[in-house]
This record gives C-alpha cells, sequence and structure tokens, in this order.
C-alpha cells in the first residue's frame, strides 16, 4: 500500500491533481453540510452545468478555462440563489431548465469548434490531466480562501442555515451569507468539475455531507466528519482509479456511494449499540 | 416613550391587503396577546414588525433601547430543522450572534450567558443532545432560552404552544409569565384566546384590521371579546 502511494505520488500530474482534489473535497464537504440542509443541494449540480457550457465557450474562443467559467458560473449561483427564494417560480424546475440548457449550449460550442472530443468527454466526466501549473496555483489559491472564509463565518453560516427567520430577525444580514455560500459553491465547483466532471462533481458536495448526517448529531459533528470522510473517499478514489485504471471522477464518486451505505446502516442501527 | 411604536401599518401579498392601517405602542413591560382568527394576518403583523416581509405602508418607529439586535424571536414551527443535526448547546449558543457583530467565535462570555439561560429554564442537563430528537416541549424551551440569549428586553412568539399538550402548555404559559415580570417585554401570537386573556396585561384583536387594541380588562367588556370568548352566545343574552 505505502510502495502504491509513493509510486502514485511520483508523477507529478498525480500529485497535482491529488493536491488540489483534496482541497476541493475539504471544501466542498464543508459546504455540503449547509447546501444539503437548506435542500439547497440542486443548486451544486445546477452550477457544474453550467460551468460545463462556460468550459466549453473558453475552449473554443483559445481562453483560460478558469478565468471564464469562474465569473459565469458565480452569476449563475445568483441568479439560482434569487430563483430558490422566490416562490413563485418552482427552484427544482428552473434548475433543471438551466442545466439542461448549458449543457446543450457547450455541446453545440464543442461540436461546431473542435468536434466531440476527448476534452468534451473531460468536461464531463473529468480528468486528472488536465491541470496546468497554473491551473494548480490558481486552485489551491482558491480553496485556501474558500476554507479560510468558511471558519471565520462558520457560526453565522451555521445561524443562517438552522433558522433563516431567526438570524433576520434578530440582525443578521442573511442576504449576505446565502449570497457567500452560493459564492463559494461556485467557485469550488468550478476548481473541482476539472477532476470530477461536470456530471460528477455535485456528489462530491452532497455524499459526505449526508453520510456524516447518518451518524453524528451535532452541526460541528457533522461538519467535521463531513471534511474528513470526503478527504479519504477522494484518496481511497484515486488509488482505485489508479491501481484498476478506472476514470478518477468516477472512482471516487462510487468510494462515496459505498462509505454513504455504510453509514446509513451504521445510522440504523439501536444508539445503545453504536455507543 | 414607547418601544415600538406601530403606526398605519400596512402589508400587501400579490397587491391584495392582508392587513390595513394598523398603529398600537408596545409599551415597557407589556404582555400583549395578538388574538384573530386563522387568516387574520397575526403572523404577517408579527414579520411585518420584525422585518422579514416588506410593508406597504406605514411606519415603525423602535426606540433606542430595542435595535434590532437586541430583538428576541421565537418562531413558528420550521419543517428544516425536522432532520437538523445540532447540539442543544450550538442552538442556544446562536442566539447569541446578533450583539457580536464581525466577532467571529464564542467567547466565554457568550458561553456563560448561553448556559444561564439554560440553566433558567430547565434544559442546562440536555445541553449536548441533539435537538431533533427532543420533544416538542423541550425544544420550545431550547428556541426560548436561545431567545433569551439574543434579547433581555423584548420577546416576540409565534403560537409558541401549539402542538404541546396541556401540561407542558402551562408550563411555558407560567415561563413567559415569570419573564415578563421579570421585566421583559413580550409581545405572543396566539391561538388559545381562553390562555391569552387569563395571562396577557394586553390583547390586540386582528381581523385584517386591528378589532380591538387595550387592557386585556376592556377586552373582556367588550362586545368583540364576548364574541371570541363565548361565541354569540353571552352576546344575545346581554342584549
Amino acid at each position: 500500500m505505502i510502495d502504491l502511494i509513493r509510486e502514485l505520488l511520483s508523477y507529478s500530474f498525480i500529485l497535482r491533481a491529488f493536491v488540489v482534489g483534496m482541497l476541493v473535497a475539504l471544501c466542498s464537504a464543508l459546504l455540503g453540510v449547509s447546501l444539503v440542509l437548506k435542500r439547497y443541494s440542486m443548486i451544486g449540480h445546477g452550477l457544474s452545468h453550467v460551468g460545463f457550457g462556460a468550459l466549453s465557450v473558453a475552449m473554443a474562443m483559445n481562453l483560460a478555462p478558469l478565468k471564464v467559467s469562474i465569473p459565469v458560473v458565480v452569476i449563475a449561483a445568483f441568479l439560482l440563489l434569487r430563483i430558490s427564494e422566490n416562490s413563485k417560480i418552482r427552484g427544482d424546475a428552473a434548475i433543471a431548465l438551466i442545466s439542461s440548457s448549458f449543457i446543450a449550449i457547450g455541446v453545440i460550442i464543442a461540436s461546431l469548434t473542435t468536434g466531440m472530443n476527448a476534452d468534451v468527454y473531460n468536461f464531463l466526466f473529468g480528468s486528472i490531466l488536465a491541470m496546468s501549473n497554473e491551473d494548480v496555483f490558481l486552485s489551491t489559491l482558491l480553496s485556501i480562501i474558500v476554507l479560510l472564509l468558511f471558519i471565520f463565518f462558520y457560526n453565522k453560516i451555521f445561524a443562517v442555515t438552522f433558522d433563516e427567520n431567526f438570524a433576520r430577525a434578530t440582525g443578521t444580514n442573511v442576504g449576505i451569507y446565502n449570497m457567500m455560500i452560493a459564492l463559494l459553491t461556485a467557485v469550488t465547483i468550478v476548481v473541482g468539475m476539472r477532476i470530477m466532471g461536470a456530471l460528477l462533481i455535485s456528489s462530491l458536495i452532497i455524499f459526505p455531507a449526508l453520510s456524516s448526517m447518518q451518524i453524528f448529531r451535532s452541526f460541528r459533528g457533522v461538519i467535521i466528519t463531513s471534511a474528513i470522510i470526503s478527504m479519504i473517499c477522494f484518496f481511497f478514489g484515486m488509488i482505485v482509479s489508479y491501481k484498476f485504471d478506472t476514470p478518477a471522477g468516477a472512482s471516487i464518486v462510487l468510494v462515496n456511494l459505498f462509505t454513504f451505505i455504510i453509514c446509513y446502516m451504521i445510522g440504523l442501527l439501536p444508539r445503545k449499540v453504536r455507543e | 416613550m414607547p418601544l415600538i411604536s406601530v403606526q398605519n401599518l400596512s402589508v400587501y401579498y400579490d397587491r391584495k391587503p392582508v392587513l390595513s392601517d394598523i398603529s398600537f405602542d408596545v409599551e415597557q413591560g407589556d404582555y400583549i396577546c395578538i388574538v384573530g382568527e386563522n387568516g387574520s394576518g397575526k403572523t404577517t403583523l408579527m414579520k411585518g414588525i420584525l422585518g422579514l416581509i416588506p410593508i406597504k405602508n406605514g411606519s415603525l418607529i423602535f426606540d433606542e433601547r430595542v435595535k434590532l439586535s437586541h430583538i428576541g424571536y421565537l418562531p413558528q414551527y420550521n419543517p428544516v430543522q425536522k432532520d437538523f443535526p445540532a447540539s442543544v448547546f450550538e442552538v442556544v449558543l446562536s442566539g447569541c450572534l446578533n450583539q457580536m457583530r464581525l466577532k467571529p467565535f464564542y467567547s466565554s462570555r457568550e458561553k456563560t450567558k448561553a448556559k444561564s439561560n439554560m440553566a433558567q429554564l430547565g434544559i442546562l442537563d440536555i445541553k449536548n443532545k441533539s435537538y431533533k430528537t427532543l420533544s416538542g416541549g423541550q425544544q420550545q424551551r431550547v428556541l426560548l432560552a436561545r431567545a433569551l440569549c439574543a434579547t433581555d428586553k423584548i420577546l416576540f412568539l409565534d403560537e409558541p404552544v401549539s402542538g404541546l399538550d396541556p401540561k407542558i402548555t402551562t408550563e411555558f404559559y407560567e415561563i413567559i409569565k415569570e419573564l415578563n415580570q421579570s421585566g421583559i417585554t413580550v409581545v405572543m401570537i396566539s391561538h388559545d384566546v381562553k390562555a391569552a386573556v387569563k395571562n396577557a396585561s394586553k390583547i390586540l384583536h386582528l381581523d385584517k384590521n386591528l378589532v380591538f387594541f387595550g387592557t386585556t380588562e376592556n377586552y373582556l367588556k367588550s362586545k368583540t371579546g364576548k364574541m371570541f370568548l363565548w361565541g354569540g352566545e353571552n352576546d344575545r343574552s346581554d342584549s
């Protein structure tokens, strides 16, 4: 096992994917708890599809992928949040519309320019080869910013997630914190979708949160275990991917699914047995 | 000088008025019960005062003593909390946030305050339990402790006893009464008009308009009060 890990990390492209991936796994797990509890899981899913559209456009125009897709996805995040808060439009339906529209835009642009090639496949399902050195630097920086903001506003995020009305009535600016959560999610998704793929990145947000919520009963407990579970799943997913030559993103999702099933079964045990 | 002065307040949903021209004052030490039929705008009025929904006309004047960051609020049951992983202590502590401004973490001052409020409400021993596994009565005590962390001046309660059994309900009313006697102003929405007239010092009766606002004594003598409390019967025998 140790040898395998040493061998793995001797490839610089795998090492880069590891560094970025671990950070993204950490950020997405932290944000995921809040998103799942606020019933915003689908926003993450919708954003990744928007990200796919933006990546295709960036690729067709020969622009740096992260610099184009981050602003686009951030704007989409604000819009989706607005839609979810506005009861006149059904939030879930709107997200489904936006998701499929952006996939369609991305596919059309890709087929008109470069053709449906390996690039499109990589955008959809992820690739650990996708990261350049510049990408790694930018991704690391963004992840650290997300992490610091999350820690700094942790208590406010709890209050806004647990009871928005109470927070607002007692003078907390709920709108700003909701926007911050959306913004951090958008950045995390764009950074993570290079490795995980547009279709699979939302699993990184939802699975760890759901897994730890099966077992833990306090917010802090869920946040911490969710982060740990997410990083462990990413790590083993990468090893499985290397060992069995399977796609990285899909392998990570399956390890997450496996972990969720175990956590779910532990959650079914009566409380006494668990303690 | 009243703590809060509500003047000619109107609230619209989709261009339809749900509250029109409501005026009343909340004085220091009041125990006001808001009563009225379903759909009479009780929750809307409270949300309007707290700034949770936009008001169409009118004005709200808050005294210096009760800036928004000094208000305690106990909202109606929120379904999001049904499966929310949070310990009792975490929930109560979050009430202290409004007075911390940009300070990111709780200091021992907030923790002491949260603990003393939990002790006052008899929930200190379930500090580390999960909120979602508690009974309805205990959950309301937790939310009340959180509201007390946010204020020592004025509490807004939106149907705090709905769904609680009679014994717990009586206990809860006792707690509210004690808090009021210790100097906290209380504004409470109540379904149960009989309990309201027993406990409150003032009654606000709503039916999209302000039907009655005054002392409980006068409410019991008024036609509205008699109608609402005893149905039509007493009214008929009076006339």
